[in-house]
């Protein structure tokens, strides 16, 4: 096996995407339709309430907390850079010493972004407050 | 090199080859569940679904009918719309991501056939130059099936399972990336096919000798990609109920499976690809057998794991993701660029 | 100077009163009761509070000075007395509070004032325990009619203790955007319907409320309506896990206030499925903690061996989890033969699967970073809360009710009293692990060195005669009848007996009027006082742990909400 020629290589992304996006929605509506079909609608209201282990549901607040927020921001910081990393990956041999010293820099650089946060307890699961 | 002259891809083979993949990947996710409870009941010294069907091959179309047939329930106050459609992300995402997978050898399609008779199926539906990061991106994007389940079903189980689902997934996220750089520099190419290729000369040039940093970490990190043990922590019975898939039920319950199920293939086929010698023959075995077996092998790993150890908590993961993985993906990164350079 | 005379000595109003088997009870006014529980705790040096009760007199054959009593029963720090602490309940002034000496005070009090409405002054939150709080009445209460039903529809929200809690520490369930999430009453991880209601900081408990009582049936209330041996198969329903050691525990209190000792075989036999039992409570308890962990693996290898025993308990009586095998005075019939082989194949079994099941966790750093250091115990708090068993042994206290004060013939078998150091989840986990293999050390002894002879008493006024004997001669036929119609009759008194079950202190405060049936049952529940802990050890630490640390304190749900 070997590259094949195609003059639009999305085109199968492009077909997988439309064929699941259909498939996928159709299958869940016919179950839906069939199995709507097969069940009691008479005790709607009991399913239908929200499940948190037995008792009536007390406050909702419907927010995820701060400390995951946290994660998420330090993925920002760090994967944005490492894509930066990937074309420089692919042109490694080509881009040679100063392409690497380049790259050292800029993952030191990184690092001491990196160490910062762990110093400050960033990468802690702790209080916010 | 001997040069073979490859038919032109037509659309219809793509089409084809598409259709094959959702067909086929898809009985592949089901019938993974059945190897899961197979092999997990004999490492656990119990028989595992023994009475549907000989040795319980039926109780895969079994669960599929009561899935299909059980009844589709939307919660009260959940935002309707992302709470129908987030199951169909997860399962969606994951088979995207499999376009640019060589799951399956390229063939062509016998003569006598009618209709579609001589028309050549590559290899994958999408042979992308970027393929690695187009499969990672895309799996990445599966996050937002159970991110959006989570949030959608105004259940505090939901959320905190969303929560988890963020952070985990956004993290390892980090270290899958980082773990393939190193080979993607020997390589010096995004293309899984080049990344056969480079290894095609025997056990001894496959990448896991020369990386062999890289493959745990990517191993480790698409366990936690996947949802499998020990970073099941999205939907742990034990803790958050079934966190993001609290409220659902029937099908769309059923569908995040089928994406879970997919993702570990597409992990376990870039594993094998990028780590274990893709596709090339070895010796006397063919290399359509040969990385079936090993993609079995990436496979029945995740479930050899699953039997083996309990799972972390997410302030582990966590910490393991940026004070472990993290900074030995870049250390590993720069030893692999001294060594390439000296 | 003994610590009953100290006592007499500082408080001259005091009073002893003869209960039976030679206990004494120290019957003190009300007015002293906080001045006796500072010399009871701080210079006599008794520092677990096992339990408080009340009796009602009402139905009480001879006039007594107040209608409400109050017992507290303490234990002594070397573990080898007990003091009963008796005072007449006034219930329109009530009674001063321990909560201020000993933790566990909180919830035993709130179960007295639940059940008979007594009130306790100071306590800080007196509210119903194990009833629902829309019931009305107090339970216990002699002039109670069990016949009425009633109906309770609404849940507690519980913010009523939430709320003071969080204030307490300054957080504020709105400002701090603090997630109130029910574990349980029906999560799959809580074994049995156990509710706490948990404030979260993203999945860090910040404080914890738990709520009781979903599977609370009555059981002393059906006690007081039933002949001493026809609660045996009630008891078997407290802790399922080890049903026969219940069986054993209430059996041998009866037994106690009756004087009577079984013949030698009768005891090994006892001791054998005692130990055979905790075994089962113990591969339950470890079974089930691991697979909360996700170690499923470790499941089956844990519960396969115990199927294994429970097919020799239904082999041996009938029944596999709810075994009644006990009775007063004795068991219903011999082991079957060929045992000893059948019981020994067990004992491998189960050795091999707990030996494999360590295995895979000992050395799993997963499992250690899990465990170690998760809600630890210091051994004062978990004397104050009143653990006992393998959570107080955890915490590194050495008292095993087997080795200090044995009963039994005990102390003639070799075993070790396993303790942990800091009393983690991890050394609650690991304690149970080494005490199976404990355990299986005292089976073989016992096994190997049982005697023969008979397995009951002889005197056929407590225990049913053989049936040859039934039908052959008058006495026999006579002490049938009585028996059966009405019902062994154990003298008037009180008395608390107690051995050393599964989960720890397994105790019987059992008040004879005289009658068939006995005036009073009072368990003292092991699961009930480490229940009391649950939602304070589990502050600070995440919810993935507090499930470990519910499934590690082994809380029993049928013992616990009797």
């Amino acid at each position: 096996m070997t590259h094949v020629i195609t003059e639009h290589p999305y085109f199968g992304v492009f077909f997988l995407f439309a064929l699941t996006a259909i498939a996928f929605p159709a299958t869940l509506a016919a179950a839906r339709f069939v199995s709507r079909k097969l069940a009691r609608l008479d005790t709607q209201k009991l399913k239908l309430s929200i499940y948190e282990c037995g008792p009536e549901v007390t406050k909702q607040p419907n927010v995820i907390s701060a400390q995951f927020y946290l994660i998420a921001l330090l993925f920002i910081l760090f994967d944005v850079e490492i894509i930066f990393m990937f074309p420089w990956a692919i042109d490694f041999k080509l881009l040679g010493w100063f392409g690497f010293a380049e790259m050292i820099l800029f993952i030191l650089l990184l690092a001491i972004g990196f160490v910062y946060a762990w110093k400050k307890g960033a990468l802690e699961w702790h209080s916010i407050r | 090199m001997e040069v073979t002259v490859l038919p032109e891809v037509t659309w219809l083979g793509v089409v084809i080859k598409a259709v094959i993949i959702l067909a086929i990947i898809s009985a592949i996710a089901g019938f993974g569940t059945y190897l899961e409870r197979k092999v997990l009941a004999f490492m656990q010294r119990r028989l595992g679904p023994m009475h549907v069907g000989p040795y319980g091959l039926l109780q895969i179309l079994a669960d599929g009918i009561k899935l299909f047939t059980k009844e589709d329930i939307v919660p009260q106050n959940a935002n309707k719309l992302i709470f129908q459609v987030a199951p169909a992300i997860t399962a969606a995402t994951a088979f995207i991501a499999l376009s640019a997978v060589p799951v399956f050898p390229d063939f062509t399609i016998p003569e006598f056939i009618p209709l579609l008779g001589g028309t050549f199926v590559p290899s994958m539906a999408a042979d992308l130059n970027i393929g690695v990061l187009f499969i990672l991106g895309m799996m990445a994007a599966g996050l937002y099936g159970p991110l959006l389940a989570g949030m959608a079903q105004a259940n505090k189980w939901g959320i905190l399972g969303s929560a988890r689902t963020a952070i985990q997934f956004l993290s390892y996220e980090v270290v899958t990336g980082l773990s393939i750089l190193a080979p993607i520099m020997l390589v010096g190419s995004l293309s899984l096919i080049e990344f056969n290729d480079y290894q095609a000369g025997g056990i001894g040039s496959w990448m896991m000798w020369q990386q062999p940093v890289a493959l745990i970490l990517f191993l480790i990190a698409g366990f936690a990609e996947t949802n499998r043990t020990p970073f099941d922590l999205l939907e742990h019975e034990a803790e958050v109920v079934s966190g993001y898939a609290t409220e659902y039920s029937g099908m769309r319950w059923g569908m995040f499976f089928i994406g879970e199920y997919a993702n570990m293939i597409t992990i376990s086929v870039l594993a094998a690809v990028i780590f274990a010698g893709g596709y090339n023959d070895l010796g006397f075995l063919a290399g359509w057998f040969v990385i079936i077996l090993k993609i079995a092998f990436f496979f029945f790993l995740m479930l050899w794991v699953r039997a083996a150890w309990p799972h972390v908590r997410p302030d582990q993961l966590m910490w393991l993701c940026w004070k472990v993985l993290m900074p030995i993906a870049v250390i590993n990164v720069v030893i692999t660029g001294f060594v390439m350079m000296a | 100077m003994n610590d009953i005379e100290i006592i007499t000595g500082k408080f001259p109003t005091a009073k002893v009163t003869e209960a039976l088997s030679g206990q004494e009870i120290v019957m003190i006014e009300a007015s002293d009761l906080h001045d006796a529980a500072v010399c009871i705790r701080d210079e006599l040096d008794y520092v677990l509070l096992l339990d408080i009760t009340a009796i009602d007199n009402l139905a009480k054959s001879h006039k007594c000075e107040s209608r409400y009593e109050l017992r507290y029963v303490f234990r002594s720090s070397d573990f080898e007395r007990i003091m009963i602490i008796g005072l007449n309940a006034n219930i329109e002034s009530g009674v001063d509070t321990l909560c201020d000496y000993y933790a566990t005070a909180d919830w035993l009090e709130r179960e007295v004032w639940d059940q008979y409405g007594v009130t306790f002054v100071g306590h800080p939150n007196l509210k119903r325990v194990l009833n629902h709080m829309e019931f009305a009445g107090h339970p216990l209460r002699k002039d109670y009619t069990i016949t009425d039903a009633q109906f309770c529809t609404r849940t507690q929200d519980l913010l009523d203790e939430m709320e003071p809690l969080l204030t307490s520490r300054e957080y504020s369930a709105d400002r701090d955007n603090l997630m109130l999430l029910n574990l349980g009453p029906s999560h799959p991880a809580s074994h049995g319907t156990i509710r706490t209601l948990a404030a979260l900081e993203g999945e860090r408990i910040v404080a914890g409320v738990s709520e009781i009582g979903y599977l609370h049936r009555g059981f002393e209330k059906s006690c007081e309506n039933h002949p001493y041996n026809q609660i045996i198969p009630y008891t078997d329903r407290l802790n399922y896990c080890s049903a026969l050691i219940n069986n054993v525990a209430f059996a041998k209190s009866v037994e106690e206030m009756l004087g009577i000792t079984l013949p030698d075989r009768g005891i090994f036999i006892r001791v054998i499925l005692m130990e055979l039992s905790r075994i089962i409570d113990h591969l339950v308890c470890l079974a089930a903690g691991l697979l909360d962990m996700g170690g499923q693996t470790n499941y089956w290898y844990l519960f396969n061996p115990r199927n294994d025993a429970y097919d020799f308990l239904s082999r041996l009586t009938g029944a596999r989890l709810t075994n009644s095998y006990m009775r007063i005075g004795g068991m219903s019939h011999d082991f079957y033969e060929g045992w000893e082989s059948d019981l020994e194949d067990i004992l491998k079994k189960v050795e091999a699967g707990t030996i494999q099941s360590l295995q895979m966790v000992e050395k799993n750093r997963i499992f250690q970073d899990r465990l170690q250091d998760i809600s630890p115990v210091s051994a004062q708090q978990a004397l104050s809360f009143g653990f006992t068993g393998p959570n107080l042994r955890a915490s590194g206290v050495a008292y095993d009710m087997r080795s200090i004060s044995p009963y039994y013939y005990y102390d003639t078998f070799e075993f070790d009293v396993v303790t942990g150091s800091v009393g983690d989840t991890y050394d609650r986990i690991m304690v149970r692990f080494e005490e199976i293999f404990q355990s299986i050390k005292i089976i073989r002894q016992a096994a190997g060195t049982i005697p023969t002879g008979d397995i009951s008493i002889k005197d056929h006024s407590i225990f049913l005669p053989p049936k040859e004997r039934v039908y052959n001669s008058i006495e026999g036929m006579m002490n049938q009848f009585k028996l059966v119609f009405e019902g062994l009759r154990v003298p008037a008194g009180e008395y608390y007996g107690a051995l050393e079950a599964a989960n720890g202190e397994l105790g019987f405060y059992i008040v004879s009027d005289g009658g068939p049936i006995p005036y009073k049952v009072k368990v003292r529940a092991p699961s009930f006082v480490h229940m009391a802990a649950y939602p304070k050890i589990i502050e600070g630490y995440q919810v993935a742990d507090a499930i470990l640390t519910l499934g590690s304190l082994n809380i029993i749900a049928g013992e616990m909400d009797r």
